[in-house]
């Protein structure tokens, strides 16, 4: 087991490696010297442009500047906002938060409808429950989920009033942020409505950001029990006089869900993007759109720690989906 | 699908003429429903994107400063001859949405043919030469499959530039990787096979055994991942125009006209969600084709 550990840790070096370089590269291939850029678009004199350079470590070979990036970057510094003027890692820890909210309720979202839709569907395959789970399962792959977000507030907010436009909570509520987690600082302030709030706020983005995802895992639940179902030791179950519910339920779904948890993993990038469009609908203020407000307003060293920390963080997550597959399908681990 | 006739050995196999394949070909798919419809629509907007200067009532681009805002005409208010309503500064919107599919037709294809074409040499070059090449080229494959896709494709695009051209290149490029890695597979599974043995013996060259030997080989599995690379490119697109990193206004390009609704989603329903829907109808008729399409040429694959 261990050295199942550590063999999965070495193979991810690389990829470490190999982010960090882009990360670092983005930099250098932007149009435009990076020393004009920071001292402004008014003209700097020769003498003041070499001292630029040498502060910022321009002049030295560009592996030895690569190295010192990397350094930094092990001593958590990600650089410095040009708009903040703050350390891009506080900026980033202040907001992260509130992304993890939202991609954990969107998770969840997805997990409990998609896993029980899939294997209804599987186990009444070819009935028009199943047809009709499949085909709007299709329809949410294909959603543009930016639009999906704008159709819900027309609907639930404008039409219906049900839920509020944009933001975490009502303005009338103020409390510390203790964990940065809307829904349990709200709780923790104790304020009455404070904690309904902050869920009402969340409806509306965790369905627009758990839609891909939903469809994807129902899909995937449903073509990885069909396969199982179809498995000797599923008809040894039932030969052996099992009821279904406990064929399926124990013998069947155990088996089929290896396959789904790798799904789960891998949607983390598809929601790092569909972070991205969902909080710039909503105003939501976490990472993905602080990356938009980075991008337009060309504040560069925000979008290279951007990228290079969501690069990070998906990366580790797969690796713990990677373990957590390997725990759970002795099969792999033994290989 | 897989046709084991070789240049180096004539007399192996009678020659299927390329009518019966398609036949059968046609047989397989249009058992499926869905990808029947799917293929339709999609004809449908193929030809609405190539008639679009004649089908379309007014100028994707011309204001009618008399008729801003005006609802679709069955709805109270509407205008007749506004079949879908105006937007903000009184733009036919059913005439952006027919030009717009001119944009969508465009990007899917150019983003398509591009990750296509790299993507087929870098998995035949990994795959035939092996070795370091081969390593090299698939950790770098791999790290751009590192990062989420719209990320790496929106930053690309924030360096390089906003506009149609910059975001083609962006998402050509991240969409690429999955045809190395399928070109690769299916060159390695191929490489052992008797016929190419046997063609190399004949003496094909390198580029022939590639190309004209082993390609034709591995079509069914690019073939499909070509149609819903065709799908995520217009979503792609569509999700950077709606950024504002995609093509400018007034290009009528879906994603880039939802951009410009957005402030008026409380107030005019119409400019939000007929863009949209046309997105949505897009994307959903290609997946349906490339689902069929998957069933059809790959029975091993999926036969759920």
């Amino acid at each position: 087991m261990i050295r199942f550990l550590l063999n999965r840790l070495l193979l991810i070096i690389p990829t470490f490696i190999g982010i960090t370089i882009v990360a670092f590269a983005f930099v250098r291939v932007l149009p435009g010297d990076p020393i004009l850029m920071i001292a402004g678009e008014r003209s700097v004199s020769p003498e003041r442009y070499q001292a630029l350079l040498a502060q910022f470590g321009y002049d030295r070979p560009i592996w030895v500047q690569y190295w010192d990036y990397l350094s930094g970057i092990f001593q958590g510094d990600f650089g410095t906002s040009i708009s903040t003027k703050r350390p891009v890692i506080r900026d980033f820890l202040t907001l992260f938060p509130a992304t993890v909210e939202l991609a954990f309720c969107a998770t969840i979202f997805a997990v409990v409808l998609g896993i029980p839709a899939g294997i209804i569907a599987a186990v009444k395959r070819g009935t028009w429950f199943d047809q009709t789970l499949m085909g709007t399962a299709l329809v949410g792959y294909s959603m543009p989920i930016f639009w999906l977000g704008l159709l819900l507030i027309i609907f639930f907010s404008g039409y219906l009033g049900w839920t509020p436009v944009s933001g975490r909570i009502d303005l009338l509520y103020f409390f510390p942020a203790v964990t940065g987690f809307m829904t349990i600082d709200s709780l923790l302030s104790g304020q009455d409505g404070a904690f309904v709030s902050a869920l009402r706020h969340l409806i509306l983005p965790t369905i627009t950001l758990g839609t891909i995802p939903l469809a994807v895992i129902a899909r995937q639940t449903r073509s990885a029990m069909l396969e199982v179902l179809g498995d000797d030791y599923v008809r040894t179950a039932r030969a052996k006089g099992l009821s279904p519910g406990q064929v399926i339920g124990v013998h069947a779904l155990r088996n089929a869900l290896i396959p789904v948890v790798t799904t789960i993993g891998l949607q983390v990038g598809v929601m790092m993007a569909g972070a991205i469009l969902t909080e710039t609908i909503f105003s939501w203020p976490g990472i993905g759109k602080w990356m938009i407000d980075a991008i337009s307003r060309r504040d560069y060293p925000v979008v290279q720690a951007g990228l290079l920390l969501i690069a990070l963080i998906v990366m580790a997550v797969n690796l713990i989906v990677d373990v957590l597959y390997g725990l759970i399908n002795p099969r792999i681990r033994h290989n | 699908m897989s046709n084991p006739v070789t240049v180096a050995d004539p007399n192996a196999a009678p020659k299927i003429s390329p009518l019966i394949q398609l036949r059968e070909f046609w047989f397989y798919f249009s058992v499926n429903r869905g990808a029947v419809i799917g293929l339709v629509v999609f004809i449908l907007l193929v030809l609405t994107a190539i008639f679009a200067h004649w089908i379309a009532p007014h100028s994707p681009i011309q204001q009618y400063r008399d008729a801003l805002l005006v609802p679709p005409a069955w709805l109270e208010g509407g205008r007749p001859e506004f079949l879908l309503g105006t937007d903000a500064v009184g733009r036919d919107i059913l005439s952006r949405l027919i030009h717009g599919s001119q944009y969508s037709m465009l990007i899917g294809t150019v983003v398509v043919v591009i990750a296509l074409v790299t993507g087929i040499a870098v998995g035949l070059l990994a795959g035939y030469a092996g070795g370091w090449v081969d390593t090299l080229l698939m950790r770098i494959m791999d790290l751009i499959l590192a990062f989420p896709s719209l990320l790496l494709a929106l930053v690309l695009v924030a360096i390089l530039g906003p506009g149609l051209i910059n975001m083609m290149i962006a998402i050509a490029l991240v969409l690429q990787p999955h045809f190395v890695r399928l070109t690769r597979s299916a060159v390695l599974g191929e490489m052992g096979k008797d016929y190419v043995t046997s063609a190399r013996v004949a003496g094909a060259g390198h580029l022939r055994l590639m190309f004209k030997t082993i390609l034709p080989n591995c079509l069914a599995p690019l073939i499909v991942q070509a149609t819903l690379s065709f799908s995520s490119a217009i979503l792609d697109a569509a999700a950077l125009g709606f950024l504002g990193l995609g093509a400018q206004p007034p290009t009528p390009e879906w994603g880039t006209m939802l951009a410009e609704a957005r402030q008026f989603i409380l107030r005019a329903w119409w400019v939000v969600t007929l863009p949209g829907l046309a997105i949505l109808i897009t994307v959903l008729a290609i997946n349906l084709v490339g689902d069929g399409l998957r069933d059809a040429l790959d029975p091993k694959l999926k036969r759920s």
